[in-house]
C-alpha cells in the first residue's frame, strides 16, 4: 500500500465530510466531490445535530448507542463549537405515559422536578413539573459543523470539489483511485436497491423570548418534536418520520403539527419568526442501521437514516480501519 | 366467520405504523402470524407513488393487506384516499375511519355513516372504525357494511375495553357479523378478554410496535387471541355469587 493513497470520496454530507477528515488524518490523499454547490446540501442540512446516542435508544438497536458514545468527543475534537451541556425531555402533564416509556428504553439520565428543570431551562421552569436530563449529551450547528470540516479537510492537503458534474457519473472510472468512498446518501439509491427515503420536515425560528441553552425533546402519543437551540436565538424545530420517498415541500399537516408542539413547549414562541423550512430524505436501510459495505475498491457509507451526526465518525473509522489495516488490495 | 367470504388465518390483525425498524416489523408479522395487516396511506405520498419502497416491503410479507384511511376528518378525504388505496394496493378492502375529535380520535359516526354508504355503491368492501353504539352499527349494516370495528378505548391509548357491556350487547345483537375490537387494547389480556365476549378478531397496533421488544409482545398477543378464542369455544362456566368449594368435602379431619 502506498503510504498515501488516492482516495476519491464521493457526497459531501456528514458521511463523506468525517470519512474525508478522518482519511486525510490517517494520511491519505483525499479528493471530496460533490454535485451541490456547498457542503451538507443534502439531509444533513436539514439534521438536528443532536449528540445524543442515549436518548436515540428510545427508538434504536443497542447497537447505535454503542457505536455512537465515541462521537460525542470526535466532535469535541473536531469543531471547537460542538456543545456538550445535556439534553432534556419533556412531556405535557397529560403525557407523561410517554415519560415513563422513555426512561424505560433509555439510560444515563436522571429523573429532575420543576425546580431543577428551571434552573436549567429557566424559560421552561414553570411549564413541565417532571423532565429527564441526560448530561453528557450534546449537539453541533449541522451547517457550521460541515463547513469547519471542509476546512479542517483543506488544511491537511484535501481538494473540495463543488459542483462536480463531472464525476457524478454511476460508470465513473475506478482505475484512477485507490479506493472510492461513496457516501451520496439517497443519491446512490440505484447502487443501493435496498436503500429507501424516510421524509423529514423542519424548521427554524427566530425567536428572541425565548433562550434554551440544550436540546428539548418533547415527547407526545402522536407527534413527538425536539428542538435545538442555535446561536443567536434560531431554533430547529424538527422533525417529522413519514415512509415516502416524496421530497417536495412540507405539508400543511406536518407544519402545524411542529408549530403547535413549538407552542406548546413554550407560548413565548407564538412570536417566532419562520426563518426556514426544510424537507430532506434520510437514506435508510431495512433495519435503520447505518453501514459500512466493500465492493472491490469502492466502498459505501450509506444508510445513515436518523444518525449520520452520530455515526458518521464510527462508520469513517471502520473505512479507515478497512483502507489501513490489514485488507488492503496491492497498489502499483 | 367469513370476512367479506375471506376467513382469516388468524384473528389477529396487525398494524404496521411505529416499529423501530422495517426489518423489526417484517419479523414482528411474521412472529404473530397476523391474519391481516393494515397499512395507513398518508395522502401526500400517495399521488405519487412515493411510499412504495415501505409498501412493497409490507406486499412482500404476503399477509392480506387491510388499507386503512387513518388520519381522515371528512368524508371526501377519506372517499378519495380509499380510491388511492384501492389503485396502491389492488384491494377492495378498506378500513375506514373518518375522525371526529383530534384529541381522542374518536369516529365522526355520522360521517362514516356517509362514507361507507359511498364507499360501498363504488364496489369497497368497508371495515368502518365505529363506537359500540348499537345504532350506529345498525346504519353502518343498513349502508352496507358486513363487518364492523368498534373500538375498545381511544386509539394508542392502551386502555383495554372501556365498555365492556356496549361491546357485549353489540355482540348479542349481531351474532352474524364479523365484529372486531378495533382500538385501545393494551395487554394481551385485553385481546384475551375480547376473544371471550365473541369477538372475531382484534387489531393491534401501538401495543405491540410501541413494547421494548415488539418481537415478544407480538407473541404475547398471538397466544392470548387463541386462548380468548378457545375459552370462549370451550364454554366459560357462570360466575357465582356464593363460594362453591372445588375439593370435596371427604376425608376431612374432624376436630371438634
Amino acid at each position: 500500500m502506498a503510504p498515501s493513497p488516492e482516495i476519491l470520496v464521493r457526497g459531501a454530507g456528514v458521511a463523506g465530510l468525517v470519512s474525508a477528515v478522518s482519511l486525510a488524518e490517517r494520511g491519505a490523499h483525499v479528493t471530496l466531490s460533490e454535485i451541490g454547490d456547498r457542503v451538507g446540501a443534502g439531509a444533513s442540512w436539514m439534521a438536528g445535530g443532536m449528540l445524543a446516542p442515549w436518548c436515540e435508544a428510545e427508538s434504536a438497536p443497542d447497537i447505535i448507542t454503542q457505536r455512537s458514545v465515541s462521537a460525542v468527543e470526535w466532535w469535541k475534537a473536531h469543531v471547537p463549537e460542538t456543545i456538550i451541556n445535556g439534553s432534556l425531555v419533556v412531556a405535557p402533564p397529560r403525557d407523561t405515559g410517554e415519560l415513563r416509556r422513555f426512561a424505560r428504553m433509555t439510560s444515563h439520565f436522571r429523573e429532575i422536578g420543576a425546580s431543577e428543570i428551571g434552573q436549567l431551562e429557566p424559560d421552561l421552569g414553570d411549564r413541565f413539573s417532571r423532565a429527564l436530563f441526560f448530561p453528557e449529551e450534546g449537539q453541533v450547528d449541522p451547517r457550521k459543523a460541515l463547513e469547519a470540516l471542509k476546512t479542517r479537510l483543506v488544511s491537511l492537503g484535501g481538494t473540495v470539489c463543488l459542483n462536480d458534474t463531472a464525476r457524478h457519473d454511476d460508470r465513473l472510472s475506478e482505475s484512477n483511485w485507490d479506493y472510492i468512498i461513496d457516501c451520496r446518501g439517497y443519491a446512490s439509491r440505484h447502487q443501493r436497491p435496498s436503500l429507501r427515503g424516510v421524509r423529514g420536515e423542519m424548521l427554524l425560528l427566530k425567536c428572541p423570548d425565548v433562550t434554551l441553552h440544550r436540546p428539548v425533546r418533547m415527547l407526545h402519543p402522536r407527534i413527538p418534536i425536539y428542538i435545538v437551540p442555535r446561536a443567536d436565538h434560531i431554533f430547529m424545530v424538527g422533525a417529522t418520520m413519514i415512509e415516502s420517498n416524496d421530497d417536495r415541500g412540507i405539508t400543511l399537516r406536518s407544519m402545524s403539527e411542529l408549530l403547535n408542539a413549538a407552542w406548546t413547549l413554550s407560548p413565548a414562541f407564538s412570536e417566532a419568526e419562520i426563518v426556514d423550512i426544510g424537507t430532506g430524505l434520510r437514506p435508510s436501510y431495512p433495519d435503520n442501521i447505518p453501514a459500512v459495505t466493500r465492493e472491490g475498491r469502492t466502498i459505501h457509507v450509506n444508510g445513515m437514516y436518523r444518525h449520520g451526526f452520530l455515526l458518521s465518525p464510527a462508520l469513517a473509522s471502520e473505512v479507515c480501519d478497512i483502507i489501513f489495516g490489514v485488507e488492503h488490495p496491492q497498489t502499483s | 366467520m367469513l370476512f367479506y367470504g375471506t376467513e382469516l388465518s388468524s384473528p389477529l390483525m396487525l398494524g404496521t405504523a411505529q416499529y423501530p425498524s422495517p426489518d423489526i416489523l417484517s419479523e414482528t408479522v411474521k412472529v404473530s402470524g397476523a391474519g391481516v395487516i393494515t397499512v395507513s396511506l398518508r395522502r401526500e405520498s400517495a399521488n405519487l407513488r412515493a411510499g412504495q419502497a415501505f409498501w412493497s416491503l409490507l406486499q412482500d410479507l404476503n399477509v392480506p393487506l387491510l388499507p386503512n384511511t387513518a388520519g381522515c376528518h371528512t368524508v371526501k378525504e377519506a372517499v378519495t384516499t380509499a380510491h388511492m388505496a384501492r389503485e396502491v394496493f389492488n384491494t377492495d378492502w378498506i378500513k375506514l375511519e373518518v375522525i371526529g375529535e383530534s384529541d381522542t380520535l374518536q369516529p365522526d359516526v355520522f360521517g362514516l355513516v356517509e362514507a361507507a354508504r359511498i364507499l360501498t355503491e363504488d364496489g369497497f368492501k368497508v371495515f368502518p372504525y365505529m363506537t359500540e353504539d348499537l345504532v350506529v352499527a345498525e346504519r353502518l349494516l343498513a349502508a352496507g357494511c358486513e363487518v364492523l370495528m368498534p373500538w375498545g378505548a381511544p386509539i394508542g391509548s392502551g386502555r383495554g375495553l372501556n365498555n365492556v357491556f356496549g361491546l357485549r350487547s353489540l355482540r348479542a345483537h349481531f351474532p352474524n357479523v364479523p365484529l372486531v375490537v378495533d382500538a385501545g387494547i393494551g395487554l394481551p389480556s385485553h385481546a384475551a378478554q375480547a376473544m371471550e365476549l365473541g369477538y372475531d378478531a382484534v387489531l393491534i397496533n401501538t401495543a405491540v410496535a410501541k413494547a421494548a421488544d415488539p418481537i415478544a409482545m407480538a407473541r404475547a398477543f398471538s397466544l392470548a387471541v387463541e386462548a380468548g378464542r378457545l375459552g370462549r369455544e370451550a364454554g366459560p362456566m357462570e360466575p357465582r355469587d356464593m363460594a362453591s368449594p372445588s375439593t370435596p368435602m371427604l376425608g376431612l379431619a374432624s376436630l371438634s
